[in-house]
């Protein structure tokens, strides 16, 4: 079928017709005018069904006392009310502050200081940036398990040390409530810094050469260089790499389901483990549901005015 | 970055910093090493010997259990079943996936129409929405279908929640392509299958490369809509090893952990070790808009 109408609106062009099908008149014309809004009407309804209505219906069930199945009964913003009278959402809360804060911060700072290092005409920089990033293409769950034996109190790191002679060294992060977000973030950082790596290369080879010539030529020294030339033409790539860490630490839920299920306790949960604890296995969905609206809220806080900046930005340029 | 003299201070801070990556390099794979060896130790050995040290015989008894007979929740199957549960899950999901994004990017860059961009800004929003605003209403609409628990259910959600990424892939790509190539072939009365077929397709090969790695990758190593989307027998592999690893009964063997781990991750690391640029790009091409 494709190809009869490819033919069908081609045979004009025959007669010199710079008119495109789109204009010409007739059935088949019309059909040519809206066949790219036909072509995309699956992804229209996907979009404003399942990705714009199920937030509408994650909504309404928010304002609802659903507990194991959705009752239609609306209690109003109740469940938003006693969301942040949970104790484990405050706990998970704080945990993504805690968490989103360490990991965004070391992230960039290693990714940019390999990046800048790698920088430096490396030999085998290929062989050692694909070192750096591999842990990218692994899942978080395999990550967290490999972390969870490395982390292990008796037998992991802590027990590597103590066959290096160093006896007194204790490593109980993982068992220890006030410390196991700490964990999370060695292993998300260990996962996640060369991405932030990979893209501030991609975007140090764009800078200008000419420019760090005639600074060199001046004078200047590599350090001035980078920190007055070089990183300040980054400043898109940083935003670029905030944002997206910002939306992998506020998503982040396989990594503690993997590496310390949440505990001990609820110690180390984030709002993702407690919204799918709280829909799916305890049945409080309407509490679900305002949990996974507050973490839309947040996600909207970040995304919006870098949105609405870019989008400002490539109209301006 | 601007070659200089070598003088001596110079040769010495080029090894510091190649001293530097090294020991950075060897921080990165640490964890991979101790995963592999720890895989091939037994029990004892890993309770007595170094954790970095290489096994005292290859052993890979391990392995075998990972693969056949290690408990993963309800059943003591080993991960293989759920191993071939993720090919099944992965291959329709990225091949279709990547389909609807090379037309719909060929669209919103080619054949714009009013509204085409605010569905290109809708859509790129959407990318970067929690999923789980979507999960409860995706579960009662799968249920409500029939859908709960399959393999086909699952399929379906990670076409939904990866389409919006491989159509920005290829819009950002196709918005690099001469807009005169394509201009030409409507003057010429070209339709609109014919240029894609003919004329756009045949320079999308990279992008193809770059959104079926991506796809591959996210969908292999999903493991939230995995966990509430499938059933016990369509379970992908990351929800059977999650389950492996917390499952407590027993003494704990770290070596079946590690090497069901391994097993896991190896589909994706093949592919990085295999075309880890493409990986790359794909990586760089979701934080740099067109």
């Amino acid at each position: 079928m494709n190809h009869s109408h490819s033919t069908l609106s081609r045979s004009p062009a025959s007669s010199g017709s710079t008119k495109t099908s789109a204009r010409q008149g007739g059935l088949s014309g019309w059909l040519a005018a809206q066949l790219p809004k036909l072509v995309m009407a699956p992804t229209f309804v996907i979009i404003f069904v399942c990705i714009y209505g199920y937030i509408g219906w994650t909504f309404l069930l928010s304002l609802t006392g659903s507990r194991i199945l959705p009752v239609w009964k609306f209690v109003g913003f109740q469940q938003y009310e006693k969301l942040f009278e949970n104790e484990r959402w405050m706990v998970s809360l704080q945990n993504l502050v805690i968490f989103a804060v360490l990991f965004i911060a070391l992230c960039l700072l290693i990714g940019m200081v390999l990046a800048i290092l790698l920088d430096q005409k490396i030999r085998g920089e290929g062989f050692i940036r694909s070192i750096y990033l591999y842990p990218m293409a692994i899942s978080f769950i395999v990550t967290g398990t490999a972390w969870k034996w490395l982390l292990n109190p008796s037998l992991g790191l802590e027990k590597l040390m103590h066959d290096w002679g160093f006896e007194s060294f204790t490593f109980d992060w993982l068992v220890n409530p006030d410390m196991v977000v700490y964990t999370l973030v060695i292993a998300a950082v260990w996962q996640s810094s060369g991405f932030v790596m990979a893209l501030f290369i991609a975007g140090l080879r764009g800078v200008d050469d000419e420019m760090i010539k005639a600074a060199r030529l001046d004078g200047a020294s590599l350090p001035t260089i980078y920190r007055r030339i070089v990183l300040p033409s980054l400043k898109p790539v940083f935003f670029s790499c905030v944002v997206i860490l910002a939306h992998i630490a506020i998503k982040s839920f396989d990594l503690v389901a993997a590496l310390t299920g949440g505990g001990p306790g609820y110690a180390s949960d984030l709002p993702a483990n407690f919204m799918y604890a709280h829909a799916f296995t305890r049945g409080q969905m309407g509490l679900g549901a305002a949990s996974a609206m507050v973490m839309l809220g947040g996600v909207l806080a970040i995304l919006i005015p870098y949105l609405y900046s870019e989008l400002r930005g490539k109209r301006h340029g | 970055m601007v070659e200089a003299p070598m003088t001596p201070v110079r040769q010495l801070a080029r090894y510091g910093l190649y001293a530097v990556l090294a020991l950075v390099a060897f921080i990165y794979l640490m964890p991979l090493w101790v995963m592999i060896i720890t895989s091939l130790k037994d029990t004892e050995e890993i309770r007595t010997g170094n954790l970095l040290a290489l096994p005292g015989s290859f052993n890979f008894d391990a392995w075998v259990a990972a693969w056949s007979s290690a408990c993963t929740g309800g059943t003591c199957e080993g991960i293989s079943t759920y191993f071939f549960n993720s090919f099944q899950i992965v291959i329709p999901a990225v091949l279709v996936s990547t389909l609807l994004g090379a037309v719909n990017g060929y669209v919103l860059s080619f054949w714009r129409f009013r509204g085409s961009e605010l569905m290109f800004g809708l859509l790129l929003v959407g990318c970067f929405i929690p999923l789980q605003v979507m999960l409860l209403p995706m579960a009662r609409s799968l249920a409500f279908f029939g859908l709960a628990n399959t393999t086909t259910g699952l399929v379906i959600v990670h076409v939904i929640v990866g389409s919006g990424f491989t159509t920005m892939f290829f819009r950002n790509f196709y918005i690099g392509l001469p807009q005169e190539l394509i201009k030409a072939a409507r003057l010429d009365g070209a339709g609109f299958f014919f240029i894609f077929r003919r004329i756009v397709l045949p320079l999308s090969t990279p992008i193809i490369v770059v959104t079926l790695i991506w796809q591959f990758t996210q969908i292999w190593n999903d493991f939230l809509l995995g966990v509430v989307f499938s059933g016990a027998e369509t379970q992908p592999v990351t929800v059977a090893l999650n389950n492996l690893v917390n499952t407590s009964f027993g003494g704990k063997q770290y070596n079946v952990d590690m090497a069901a781990a391994l097993i896991a991750a190896l589909p994706t690391l093949f592919v990085y070790v295999l075309a880890g640029k493409y990986f790359v790009r794909g990586l760089t091409a979701g934080a740099v808009k067109g």
